[in-house]
């Protein structure tokens, strides 16, 4: 956060000195909301990853992965009483996620405050076109997240819903005559892939990442990055899709 | 001719607030001799500094940083880009880093050589002593200079000296150094110490009882006329080379400030010294708005010629080897192609006079690069010129790796300004002129990578030492807004603007501007002759009639009016265009950039007179119709004598 | 050649604005872009119309006056070229060509083509300068600059606050103006006492000024004439980051 005291400035040689004007309204420099952004989102990027490889134990069959859905909620025991853990991580997200969007919508009303006139002539995008999707690619992102914690979490949206067998639920969820579902994620999950085939570069810039061929590796990295996790998100649905799974 | 059909001869004047003795110890011993003013009353004075290029900005800063009350005046819409910015070569001070012999007597010495007699010693000398404190000075405020390797400043030879004096920030000296100043000034804005109003622009000077105290100024936004009362006024408005209309000079650079200044008392000294620059891209066309220099560097590989025959129009590759004219090797055999700017500039024009140039206009000379390309490779010419190839082809669309390039002399700086005594006083009491504004240190030639020595020496060091002086006499008594000087001032600017928004014409502003500047090169050009320069007056003042009755300025008076403004520049060049030809008509001789043809040696060489013009000529405003009066200051050398310069 | 221009006309601050298209016949394609709205000026004046105004002096794409978006790209679409020495050859016959001026909060328009950049000196006044007042230094040797610093301090150096980054960026961002500033002064062994209040004054006075934040998206990088990398950004955030940690 930006500290307000003034910064005491030299005099000059006849002794007059300018008091800087009190700031009256103390808010965050846009590049300590860039910061919140980029810690934040490194917190969801690493859940997504352990995610991931959860959800990958579909693979293995139905056992292994109810089992690994079970270990999660007693995950901390005996030091916590069950799901004690599976609740101060969801609380950890949360927090972050709200940290993340807070952060976000602030920048986006700063930026839309900085353009109060449009470009007659709308400007041709010369460098990034995932960039430039963020925000909406955002509101995506969270929408689906929303969706897909009443599907596969709580089971409300699921035609199984049996929180006892979370394979089933999968298998069902992604059940060929129901491929609209199928669409839905997989767009969704490509939104995650270019939200952060930007966001990660952007997050280690906004951290400190200042050199050209820094700056080509991290692009490198992060698009890297965003495609093992759409493509670890997809095989999922795809295996069920394809009977691979089932 | 009878010498009074145009001017007449007044007193002579002497610079009187410089020390005598030992030239080395003079600066010091001027120092010395300087009152002070106590810390605590310079809060209490106020200096108005007009343009905030490398001398105002300095100026502005250091004044500041001493404790007075600055208000600073620029037309463009930041202190930045004052035309200092586009300065390529680099910085001279006799640092002797490079342990090559360099010396402070040294570089005193290559100047007033160099300005071929025409300066004054007292002030070169000073220029040379306080040439290191500039270097020292901006590497503290971060000038990111060429460095070597081991870390320490690199330095390069420029404009045909024998020692390596010139610091560099690749080529880009000026812009580096006029950030510091700009930076060194924003601090001080940001401080409270000084005023800061861009978009501003000076229009009257304002005297009262004797003594510069103040300007009218227009806001070049709101339209608003208003009258800044100081106690002391500095210039720092830069070269008036834009009377040429095309020049390397910025849009913007005007000769307003100093010729107000001037028209109120100020003298104007040796208006006719100009420096023309020989490797500039030539025009394209007659919507060309300005010229853009090309590094002088192009000549130590590039090899100047034009076809033999006149109105060649063949391609150059279609053009035989032993059609062609390698005209500076032919006639300079010993220096050739590196003959220096004043020389190549007059035999480019020459050659184009006999029907030989090329490109558009017949105005224009080839610099060659085929042979530089078999000789080293084009890998080797790329390092080199790289930059300076792709400059020329964004501008041209030609490759001068294919073809060769074409390039004319332009207008590049002026020598002449407002006279000022070595305390850089104006003749009136409290107006100060610094940098290229004045006319004190170079002579009628300025060496390269001198200006923004003289600019930097000038605002940095010499004026806040010197105004300490005048300043010590004040605070002067008060006027306010209602006082009748101020008053006049204020009707006259406005009753000018008036007129030009009244006349409404059928011709632009632009079009007036570019006839002067035609009238101009044609007759006060490379080549000046006597029957050139009686008729260029009687040209110039018909012109300036016909402006007065025929001009067109649309818009008003209370806005954004760029036409408006460019109406009152030109209006002013018409009058200094005058009294350059007039300047040029009375020196019936050759020196530096002035080149009388009557006064040639046998070989065509420039043919000073030392014996009648060894003077600076201060030229006295006498009334728009009436004759200037000429005031001779008489130059005296007794560390440099005066020798013929040869390159043959 | 013969063009159409559609010109941003804003009489002043309180007009609304709109797009007028103006013929230009018999254009040369050796005329520079402003020479080229010179030459309808020139015709506009005749024909007792109001002149289009628009900032620019040297022409030599170092001062950094000009500013045209042109066809929406900041100094049009020509790379690291500043609207001066854009000439009209990259154009072609019958070609209609879009000229409007920076769009942001914080560079209001004056008239038509001309705006406001004085935040932009409002950010150098809060810290982008080294405190060395005249006469108090010492040799310029007595403190070595690695090359390699002196060489990325230059680069960074030659922006020349043109803003054609914040009129190219979609969040009207300064950050890499300021960016180039904090890089070439935080370079210099002379510039480190004040490293730390430098980056907090200036970027509290850019986000003072109205200018939005960075997303590093990189439109300011593609149109800066001087080719400042977006990277410096990088080096501006740590800066900021060490410096607020300090406290």
């Amino acid at each position: 956060m930006a500290v307000d005291t003034p910064i005491p400035k030299t005099k000059n040689a006849a002794g007059a000195t300018a008091t800087p004007t009190p700031r009256t309204v103390v808010r965050p420099s846009s590049v300590t909301l860039k910061i919140i952004m980029a810690v934040s989102g490194i917190v969801l990027v690493l859940f997504l990853f352990v995610h991931m490889v959860g959800n990958l134990k579909i693979f293995l069959g139905a056992t292994d992965f109810n089992h690994y859905a079970h270990w999660l909620r007693s995950l901390g025991t005996p030091l916590l009483p069950e799901t004690w853990y599976l609740w101060i991580q969801r609380a950890g997200l949360t927090i972050a996620l709200i940290a993340h969007v807070y952060a976000a919508a602030v920048l986006t009303r700063r930026a839309r405050a900085a353009r109060p006139v449009k470009y007659a002539h709308r400007p041709k995008i010369q460098s990034s076109y995932s960039a430039r999707t963020m925000r909406w690619g955002g509101v995506i992102v969270l929408l689906f997240a929303i969706y897909h914690i009443l599907d596969l979490t709580t089971g409300h949206l699921n035609p199984n819903g049996d929180r006892e067998h979370p394979y089933t639920n999968v298998v069902q969820d992604f059940a060929p005559d129901r491929w609209y579902v199928t669409l839905f994620y997989t767009l969704a999950i490509v939104a995650v892939g270019l939200h952060l085939a930007h966001g990660i570069f952007s997050a280690a810039r906004t951290l400190g990442q200042q050199t050209m061929k820094g700056q080509r590796r991290a692009k490198h990295i992060a698009i890297a990055l965003s495609l093992v996790l759409v493509v670890g998100y997809l095989s999922v649905p795809f295996a069920v899709l394809t009977g691979l799974v089932d | 001719m009878a010498e009074n059909e145009f001017w007449t001869e007044g007193d002579p004047i002497a610079d009187t607030a410089a020390p005598d003795g030992p030239v080395e110890t003079r600066w010091e011993r001027r120092r010395f001799s300087a009152k002070l003013v106590n810390p605590a009353n310079r809060r209490k004075l106020t200096v108005i500094i007009v343009g905030t290029g490398l001398a105002g900005g300095s100026a502005a800063a250091t004044l500041a940083e001493a404790g007075y009350h600055v208000k600073s005046y620029c037309f463009q819409d930041s202190p930045r880009r004052a035309h200092s910015i586009a300065a390529q070569g680099g910085i001279n001070a006799a640092k002797n880093y490079r342990n090559d012999g360099d010396s402070i007597y040294r570089l005193f010495y290559d100047t007033v050589k160099g300005g071929d007699f025409r300066a004054r010693e007292s002030n070169v000398y000073r220029l040379a002593q306080v040439s290191v404190n500039i270097i020292d000075q901006c590497v503290a405020q971060g000038v990111p200079f060429a460095r070597e390797y081991g870390g320490l400043l690199d330095n390069r030879s420029f404009g045909g000296t024998q020692v390596s004096r010139t610091f560099y920030a690749r080529g880009q000296t000026g812009q580096q150094l006029l950030l510091g100043a700009y930076q060194a000034m924003e601090r001080q804005i940001g401080l409270g110490n000084i005023e800061m109003h861009t978009r501003h622009e000076m229009l009257e000077l304002i005297i009262v009882d004797g003594k510069a105290r103040g300007i009218v100024v227009r806001d070049l936004v709101s339209g608003e006329i208003t009258t800044e009362i100081a106690d002391a006024v500095v210039l720092a408005s830069g070269g008036y080379g834009n009377v040429f209309f095309l020049s390397t000079n910025a849009k913007g650079s005007n000769v307003t400030a100093t010729w107000r200044a001037h028209r109120k008392g100020a003298l104007f000294a040796n208006p006719c010294y100009t420096q023309i620059h020989p490797t500039c891209i030539p025009e394209s066309g007659s919507h060309q708005s300005k010229l853009t220099l090309m590094s002088e560097s192009l000549r130590n590989d590039g090899r100047v010629w034009v076809p033999k025959a006149q109105n060649d129009k063949r391609a150059p590759g279609d053009i035989p080897e032993e059609e062609r004219d390698y005209y500076l090797e032919r006639i300079y055999p010993s220096f050739g192609n590196l003959v220096p700017r004043d020389i190549a500039s007059r035999a480019a024009k020459n050659v184009c006079d006999e029907g030989r140039g090329v490109g558009p206009g017949g105005l224009g000379v080839y610099l060659d690069f085929a042979d530089a390309i078999k000789r080293l490779g084009r890998k080797a010419v790329e390092a080199k010129y790289g930059n300076l190839f792709e400059m020329y082809q964004r501008i041209t669309g030609e490759d001068p790796y294919e073809v060769p390039m074409r390039i004319y002399p332009a207008v590049h700086y002026t020598m002449g300004g407002l006279w000022v005594d070595y305390d850089l006083q104006s003749t009136i009491p409290g107006l100060f002129v610094i940098g290229e504004a004045n006319f004190s240190d170079h002579g009628a030639n300025r060496l390269g990578a001198s200006a923004l020595m003289q600019g930097l020496a000038d605002g940095y060091f010499v004026l806040p030492n010197t105004i300490n002086n005048y300043l010590a006499a004040g605070p002067f008594p008060k006027i306010d807004h209602t006082h009748e000087a101020v008053v006049t001032a204020r009707k006259q600017v406005e009753d000018r603007l008036e007129k030009f928004l009244t006349i409404d014409g059928d011709r632009t502003v632009d079009s007036f501007h570019r006839e002067l500047g035609h009238i101009m090169w044609e007759y006060c050009g490379m080549e000046r002759t006597e029957e050139g320069l009686t008729k260029a007056i009687g040209l110039i003042r018909a012109l300036k009639e016909e402006f007065w009755t025929r001009v067109k300025v649309p818009g008003t008076g209370a806005e954004l009016n760029q036409n408006l403004e460019r109406a009152g520049r030109v209006a002013d060049f018409f009058e200094l265009g005058e009294l350059m030809c007039i300047d040029a008509l009375h020196r019936r001789e050759s020196c530096g950039g002035h080149f009388r043809a009557e006064s040639q040696a046998p070989d065509g060489e420039a043919l000073r007179h030392d014996d009648e013009f060894s003077y600076a000529a201060a030229w006295e405003y006498f009334g728009a119709d009436g004759k200037p009066v000429l005031h001779k200051e008489a130059l005296e050398f007794e560390y440099v004598h005066p020798s013929t310069r040869s390159y043959k | 050649m013969d063009i159409k221009v559609r010109v941003w006309r804003q009489s002043g601050p309180g007009d609304r604005g709109r797009m007028v298209t103006y013929d230009v016949k018999d254009v040369s394609p050796d005329a520079s872009f402003l020479e080229m709205i010179d030459v309808l000026n020139e015709r506009l004046i005749l024909d007792g119309d109001d002149p289009i105004a628009f900032d620019h002096d040297c022409r030599e794409g170092i001062c950094g006056m000009c500013s045209m978006v042109i066809n929406g790209v900041a100094h049009g679409p020509e790379k690291a070229t500043t609207t001066c020495q854009l000439h009209m050859r990259h154009f072609s016959d019958g070609d209609v060509i879009d000229v409007e001026p920076w769009r942001a909060k914080a560079f209001p328009v004056i008239k038509d083509l001309v705006v406001d950049r004085s935040a932009f000196d409002k950010i150098i006044q809060a810290g982008g300068y080294i405190s060395a007042p005249t006469g108090t230094a010492p040799d310029a040797h007595a403190t070595p600059v690695p090359k390699k610093d002196a060489d990325a301090a230059f680069e960074a150096a030659t922006c020349i606050a043109c803003g054609a980054c914040v009129a190219a960026c979609p969040n009207g961002s300064s950050m890499l103006f300021t960016a180039a500033k904090i890089t070439h002064l935080g370079l210099m062994p002379q510039g480190q006492p004040e490293r730390d209040s430098r980056v907090i004054d200036m970027l509290q006075a850019q986000d003072d000024a109205g200018f939005g934040g960075c997303t590093n998206m990189g439109e300011c990088a593609e149109v800066c004439p001087k080719g400042i990398p977006l990277s410096l950004i990088g080096r501006l955030n740590s800066d900021y980051r060490k410096a607020v940690t300090k406290g």
